[in-house]
């Protein structure tokens, strides 16, 4: 049932280390949330000094600058929902593209390339065959798989809170490394061939070679050290759709839909109680005032400091004398590549950092921008694992698709609004995933039927 | 614009869920009744499309409703009162959210299929099939964005007229779907229909004949 044995000993590795990555990702979610306490206060003592400097500041489109409004304990309570709303509109759109990307690479692949939808055997996480007489026998396999999966994802986690408490950083960092080395290189290697092998097109080792080395190199010095945003951004997504892709094909299916049901409610246990090993981890990293991993996090601080040009000088002023009392932890601002960063490199970025995210004319808005979002690797993976399934299912319905991708789309937007309200750590996943569930098992089974029916006669809605 | 581009997603949900629920109705309804039967089936269908109508219309009227509760709030937060978004912009964008996950429900499996191969009408069914599925899902998506319009229009100002009158061409327009194969019968009213809509809406909107004259003559408008 297991194809090879040194294949899945490799594969046992790289499901060993992106569980755990994926697991601890979804809690990446707070790098966004917890620390915002920090910046959002600090927003409103920055504008608050700046108020004084300038009066009043024009408004740029529907997002009203906090600036202009005066005082008062009134003003302050309304600043703060502006704040959200600017928040929650922002890094929506922020991060429906990437995520959106994901999904669609996940789906095309899928669609074309019969390897991935072929069954190859099963993981070793999941023993359990799914080939049997009674659906009964059936369903308590897949619970008995989703048991094994759930379990390995969470003593990957704890060992991976307790290196981090212990401050192996060298170990992790290497875990990393290894990890994302056999994804760029091993993993693309293998989605090459199939698509080469999809469109019969003739390809000689050399030149193969040429363009997995360039991309797996280039792919690492971006993930792992510093590059261009957009690439890193690119190869986050590129990885997270091959992870994806994995998981497809080597889940068998009643096992995949318990695993997201059951990995969604372990991902709210582990980011919200008080014990959480997600929680535990963002909160020491938050008192080390380290960035956690960047190499698992997606994050799209960088997109406004591209597009801002202008200079405001007087705001400018104002922000360098309240900056350096703030502590930003995350002053990934800039490559987000520094892996694990003393606290002597912390507090020496804040200054031109932020001096060089605050060139704007509008002041008081891109105060809250210069934050981003950020969104776990995991959160990804078990999305885009989510669509592949719907597209990849035995009907090969588009309308399930979509119907899935909206939902899970629609539910990212709520998981950022309760985020802009909260502002602390939150899962990713149980929302997206509870809709891209119920969207899926309704539209297969009633929407499908009647869609036929009515595309049959051409009848329209 | 950037945040007018990603609310497309917030009606295309609504839609989406009117859908489910109808189609859950429509699914009761077929498993408990006799499937051989195949007038009852046929009446069926047409009972499920006439409601799945009425009800993307009560779930439009509920965008609407959650759309003027999250404009007065942003009109409260904001320095004079007026929110950022007008009626009309919410509106379109309603209308394009509606159109646009009708439109993709309606016609993304039949363009699936053309790429495959295989022979159009090869039983007996119209040749014209995928010309026409395009043409109807075009016309649809255009007259959700309308309705959307006149549908608000009519709500904020209260004039029902409006709000009827978009209830009844939708019913319309998918009741002459009943008449497919026979095209003339459906897909020339819808788009008789849906110029009217454009015209209509075009006026509600705040446009007017000057300034078609004007954007015509690429004139300046004073």
């Amino acid at each position: 049932m297991i194809s090879s044995d040194s294949e899945d000993e490799l594969y046992t590795e790289r499901t060993a280390l992106m569980s755990a990555n994926a697991s601890t990702a979804p809690s990446y979610q707070d790098r966004d949330g917890a620390p915002s306490p920090t910046n959002v206060q600090a927003n409103r003592r920055r504008s608050a000094a700046r108020r004084p400097a300038n009066p009043v500041e024009g408004r740029v489109g529907a997002e009203g600058g906090p600036a202009s409004r005066d005082g008062g304990g009134e003003g302050e309570e309304e600043e703060e929902e502006e704040l959200i709303l600017k928040y929650g509109a922002k890094h929506v759109i922020m991060l429906f593209v990437p995520v959106t990307l994901c999904m669609a690479v996940v789906v095309v692949t899928i669609k074309s390339v019969s390897f991935y939808t072929e069954k190859d055997g099963q993981l070793i996480y999941t023993p359990f065959t799914e080939d049997t007489d009674s659906v009964g026998r059936r369903l308590l396999n897949s619970i008995l798989n989703t048991l094994i999966m759930i379990s390995v994802i969470v003593v990957m986690t704890i060992i991976l809170v307790l290196l981090y408490k212990y401050r192996c950083y060298k170990f992790i960092h290497g875990w990393l490394i290894l990890s994302s080395l056999l994804l760029l290189f091993l993993f693309t290697y293998i989605y090459l061939g199939e698509v080469f092998k999809t469109y019969n097109v003739a390809m000689d080792y050399p030149t193969l070679i040429l363009i997995i080395w360039n991309f797996g190199a280039v792919g690492m010095v971006c993930i792992h050290w510093k590059g261009p945003l957009q690439l890193q951004q690119a190869y986050l997504i590129m990885i997270s759709a091959l992870m994806a892709l994995v998981f497809i094909k080597y889940l068998p299916e009643w096992s995949a839909w318990v695993i997201l049901g059951a990995i969604s409610v372990y991902d709210l246990i582990a980011v919200l109680c008080p014990k959480g090993p997600l929680r535990m981890l963002v909160e020491t990293a938050q008192e080390r005032n380290e960035p956690i991993f960047p190499a698992l996090i997606y994050s799209s601080t960088m997109v406004w400091l591209v597009s801002m040009a202008k200079r405001d000088v007087d705001t400018e002023e104002h922000l360098s004398k309240t900056c350096n009392a703030d502590n930003y932890p995350e002053v990934e601002v800039e490559a987000n590549n520094h892996a694990v960063q003393g606290l002597d490199d912390v507090s020496d970025m804040p200054q031109t950092q932020i001096q060089g995210v605050h060139h704007s004319a509008a002041g008081g808005e891109e105060l809250e921008e210069e934050k981003g979002v950020k969104l776990g690797l995991g959160d990804f993976i078990f999305y885009s694992v989510l669509v592949g399934k719907a597209a990849a299912g035995a009907s090969g319905d588009w309308n399930t698709t979509l119907a899935c991708f909206i939902a899970i789309l629609i539910g990212l937007c709520l998981t950022l609004l309760l985020l802009a309200v909260f502002k602390k750590a939150l899962p990713a996943l149980p929302i997206s995933i509870t809709f891209g569930l119920v969207f899926y098992f309704s539209t297969d089974n009633l929407v499908r039927p009647f869609m036929d029916t009515l595309a049959s006669h051409q009848f329209y809605i | 614009m950037k945040v007018l581009s990603a609310a497309v997603l917030k009606p295309a949900f609504f839609w989406l869920l009117s859908l489910l629920l109808s189609s859950l109705v429509w699914f009761i309804a077929v498993k408990a009744s006799n499937e051989k039967d195949a007038e009852l089936q046929k009446s069926l269908i047409i009972f499920g499309v006439m409601f799945s109508v009425l009800l993307q219309e009560v779930f439009r009227f509920a965008y609407y409703k959650l759309l003027r509760k999250a404009n007065e709030g942003l009109a409260a937060l904001s320095e004079d009162g007026k929110s950022p978004l007008s009626v009309q912009q919410m509106a379109y964008v309603a209308g394009l959210g509606f159109g646009i996950m009708s439109g993709a429900f309606s016609v993304v499996n039949i363009l699936a299929g053309s790429v495959g191969p295989g022979t159009v009408g090869i039983f007996r069914d119209s040749q014209y099939y995928f010309l026409t599925s395009a043409f109807m899902t075009m016309a649809i998506i255009l007259l959700h964005t309308f309705w959307s319009v006149l549908f608000f229009d009519g709500f904020e100002n209260k004039r029902w007229v409006a709000v009827v009158a978009v209830i009844a061409t939708h019913l319309l327009v998918s009741g002459l779907t009943f008449l497919n194969p026979v095209y003339e019968g459906s897909l020339i009213p819808a788009f008789v229909i849906m110029v009217l809509m454009a015209a209509w809406a075009y006026f509600t909107a705040g446009g007017s004949l000057q300034n078609l004259q004007h954007f015509f003559m690429c004139k300046e408008n004073k």
